[in-house]
């Protein structure tokens, strides 16, 4: 240590610290460069909205797939979100603290759980619930939006009650005095002050929900074609690179790092949003 | 004699706001010096500007100098580690590492690495200048964060005194104690000033009275007045500093 | 016509009682199911012999193995530069646009799906590097994938360090680096240990980025760039393609007692620091 002095010692660690970001350059850098030229070659209109994916015969269309992620995403955000939000608002503000402080951690560790676990269980219990109660093949969008609900909820709990504890208490009892009951002071103060957190931690799960992988491969069905209806079979943007990679060679191959490509802006972006709710609410305060 | 401090038109300031402002003053060597003043007056500013802890503040900027035996220890060259070796710090608060008695007192040594062969030694000898080896001596190796207040500010000065300092700087040590461990203190400090050059921040003009040989009385970032503790506490030139000293404000 | 207040805070109190309790219950059940169907196929023997018949019968010995050293890798090399990014950041700097960028990167990193950093893992590792799929290739990987988690904890563990503590060592005379290593650091050792732990959980449950950086061999690896097949891996592909349901659940099983054990001492570990510092 003597030998490098404590100037050394800063520059390493400066090095060090751009670990992160140059990871990510590395990332971006070699996914671009075999997704990119092939975008650019077959055109980005008929990579993007056509619905021809026959990689035998050189056509690559990912529109099926790019509306089977926003449907599924979105989906898995109408079941996740609600029940969420509902949860953390009850666990912060309708349950004594004691009881919030056992069961947060709890719901943390069922993040844990791998996610081909949750893929396996939508198989084998909730697709043929899915089969015998509304017919077509269980494996279906409905499935791929339970299960991916069902898994975002513990970050939207978590982040949402990390926001709601942010409020101040002068909120709440400002509102309580004035001869209101905590469901009154929960929807019209609370929430309100707590919303941009809330957003936040949403996004972040649209995020999540949009790069999973394992689960939608078991449980969505992988057909390639555009959805009508909440039964069909669809193959996500995720599930398209996990299941072809395996065997791609050449045109096909850089056809899904272009996949990824795709998939890595529409993340960003959704990152980059969700990044500038939360640094407003702590801002805020 | 030479001073053992020569401070010449030291100001200190924080993102452009002057916090101490043109102080002239001459600390002689083994004295005890008391600096006195209400709070905010810039006593600590003062204090950690003769160890350059003030740097550790982002936005900080000095003016003057001051001179330690003759150098200047703002030279851009100066040592700042070795300073702080040479000049010790006790906090108002008591921060004992979370570590055991004797390791707490060796911490300093033990950064520079000399001085392995006598650490049990040295640790013994601090404890017992702090006033504190009696009471410790059979558990140097258990928690630090175990000992009381008084004993913890004492573990501090123990810890500064194993580094062989040439002056020890105490910022309100005994502001939080009771008076038993502040009597201790204070005689622990009465003692050290035959080897050491002590300057010691009170609010507590009666501790000043009790044992400095010289004060100085800092106003508002100002060195008002500064000379024997004798001349200062019965016959002050300022009016300001007869105020305060018979407790008119502060 | 308007619901009186009371009426409304009952109704609010069920709906969302019944909301949460749904969640907890969904996810009880989960954990439930896997243990009830995969318990009774584990056993030492089940645990500690190498499969048989492309897995349809033996056990899962490799596997665990596997799942073992791909963490152990990943970990190895994330927690140097993790906890060195976050000294750097608390110790070395002021915020400025240079640690603005810096975060940015490092949640930006957070953010990518599994999915990508398998492609990236293929193409760098695997294919350009030409570590070929080995455990090597996986560890590299998973290491990119949980330096934000390592980061981010060592981040706040090292803030929670007193700020009294650093002044004190400084004042003793011991440089920055000196006060890092034997004050700051031990002080925010438990903290970073968490965030190993939450590190090494991912990565044992990850399975894109494993089968496109570390295969999937059934053979008991013996050397960092063999391939081998993690537990996680082993389950998608046993329950995929029908192999053996009753191994399938009984890989699961071990996989979940194992992330929630990890899980669970990460969360001790947590609140143990917590209650220390109050």
């Amino acid at each position: 240590m003597k030998l490098i002095g404590e100037k050394g010692v800063r520059v390493i660690l400066l090095g060090i610290a751009f670990s992160a970001l140059s990871a990510l350059l590395l990332i971006a850098l070699f996914i671009m460069s075999e997704g990119l030229p092939f975008m650019f070659r077959y055109g980005l209109k008929g990579f993007l909205f056509s619905s021809e994916w026959q990689p035998d015969i050189g056509r690559f269309g990912i529109f099926p797939m790019i509306v089977a992620s926003l449907w599924v995403t979105l989906g898995a955000m109408a079941i996740g979100a609600p029940l969420g939000v509902a949860g953390a608002v009850f666990l912060t503000e309708f349950v004594p603290r004691p009881v919030m402080r056992v069961v947060k951690p709890t719901t943390e560790l069922l993040a844990g759980i791998p996610s081909v676990v949750y893929g396996f269980i939508g198989v084998i219990v909730l697709a043929p619930l899915i089969r015998g109660h509304f017919g077509g093949p269980g494996l279906s969008v409905l499935a791929g939006s339970v299960v991916l609900g069902i898994m975002i909820l513990p970050t939207v709990i978590s982040i949402s009650i990390d926001s709601i504890l942010a409020v101040p208490q002068s909120y709440r009892e400002g509102s309580l005095a004035l001869g209101a009951t905590t469901w009154q002071t929960v929807h019209m103060v609370t929430l309100k002050a707590a919303r941009s957190g809330i957003i936040a931690s949403i996004i972040l799960a649209m995020g999540r929900a949009l790069g999973e992988t394992m689960a939608v491969i078991m449980v969505a069905g992988n057909a390639v074609k555009i959805p009508h209806s909440p039964l069909d079979s669809v193959r996500t943007l995720t599930a398209n690179i996990a299941l072809e990679m395996g065997y791609a060679t050449g045109l096909h191959r850089q056809a899904l790092f272009a996949t990824g490509v795709v998939l890595f802006v529409m993340i960003m972006v959704l990152n980059i949003v969700a990044g500038l709710a939360i640094r407003k609410r702590v801002g805020k305060r | 004699m030479d001073p053992k401090f020569d401070i010449q038109g030291l100001s200190v300031y924080f993102n452009r706001v002057p916090y101490l402002w043109s102080v002239h003053l001459g600390v002689p060597a083994n004295r005890i010096l008391g600096v006195i003043g209400p709070s905010g007056s810039g006593k600590t500013t003062f204090l950690r500007a003769l160890n350059r802890m003030n740097e550790l503040e982002p936005g900080s900027h000095v003016e003057g100098s001051v001179l330690l035996d003759g150098q200047d220890i703002y030279h851009p060259r100066y040592d700042v580690v070795g300073l702080r070796k040479k000049v010790g710090m006790v906090f108002a608060l008591p921060v004992a590492l979370p570590m055991s008695i004797y390791d707490n007192v060796i911490y300093g040594p033990r950064l520079s690495g000399n001085q392995r062969h006598r650490q049990d030694e040295l640790v013994e000898i601090s404890l017992r200048e702090a006033f504190l080896w009696d009471e410790v001596k059979d558990r140097l190796k258990t928690s630090a964060l175990r000992l009381s207040g008084g004993q913890q500010q004492r573990l501090c000065l123990a810890r500064t005194l194993a580094l062989e300092p040439e002056v020890i700087l105490l910022d309100e040590p005994c502001s939080g104690l009771d008076p038993i461990s502040t009597a201790k203190i204070e005689e622990a400090l009465t003692l050290l000033k035959e080897r050491y050059t002590v300057i010691l921040v009170t609010n507590n003009t009666k501790q000043a009275a009790r044992i400095s040989d010289n004060a100085a009385f800092f106003l508002m970032g100002e060195l008002v007045e500064a000379g024997s503790t004798e001349k200062i506490f019965t016959m002050p030139g300022d009016h300001r500093t007869n105020d305060y000293i018979t407790g008119r404000f502060g | 016509m308007r619901i009186p207040p009371r009426l409304t805070q009952a109704g609010a109190f069920f709906i969302l009682g019944s909301a949460t309790l749904l969640t907890l219950a969904v996810l009880a059940f989960i954990i439930g199911f896997v243990l009830q169907k995969g318990l009774p196929v584990l056993s030492l023997r089940f645990l500690f012999t190498n499969p048989q018949d492309m897995g349809r019968a033996g056990g899962i010995f490799p596997m665990l193995v596997g799942s073992v050293l791909l963490p152990v890798l990943a970990v190895t090399l994330a927690t140097p530069l993790g906890v060195g990014t976050a000294v750097f950041l608390t110790e070395y700097t002021r915020e400025s646009r240079v640690t603005r960028l810096i975060r940015f990167g490092t949640d930006c990193l957070a953010g990518i799906p599994s999915i990508i950093f398998g492609l990236f893992g293929f193409i760098f590792f695997v294919t350009t590097l030409h570590l070929g799929w080995s455990i090597l290739s996986g560890g590299l990987t998973l290491a990119f994938m949980i330096l934000p988690t390592i980061i981010r904890t060592s981040e706040e563990a090292v803030k929670a360090v007193p700020k009294s503590f650093r002044e004190v060592s400084f004042s003793l005379g011991a440089t920055r680096w000196q006060t890092v290593r034997k004050v700051v650091l031990p002080n925010a050792l438990p903290g970073i240990v968490t965030g190993i732990m939450l590190g090494v959980a991912r990565s044992i449950e990850e399975t894109a980025v494993v089968i496109f950086t570390a295969g999937s061999s059934l053979r008991l690896p013996t050397s960092l760039l063999d391939s081998t097949r993690t537990m996680a891996v082993h389950f998608y592909i046993l329950a995929r393609e029908g192999i053996s349901t009753e191994n399938a659940y009984g890989t699961a099983a071990t996989l979940v007692i194992l992330v929630l054990a990890v899980n669970l001492l990460a969360y001790w570990l947590m609140n143990r620091v917590m209650a220390k510092r109050s």
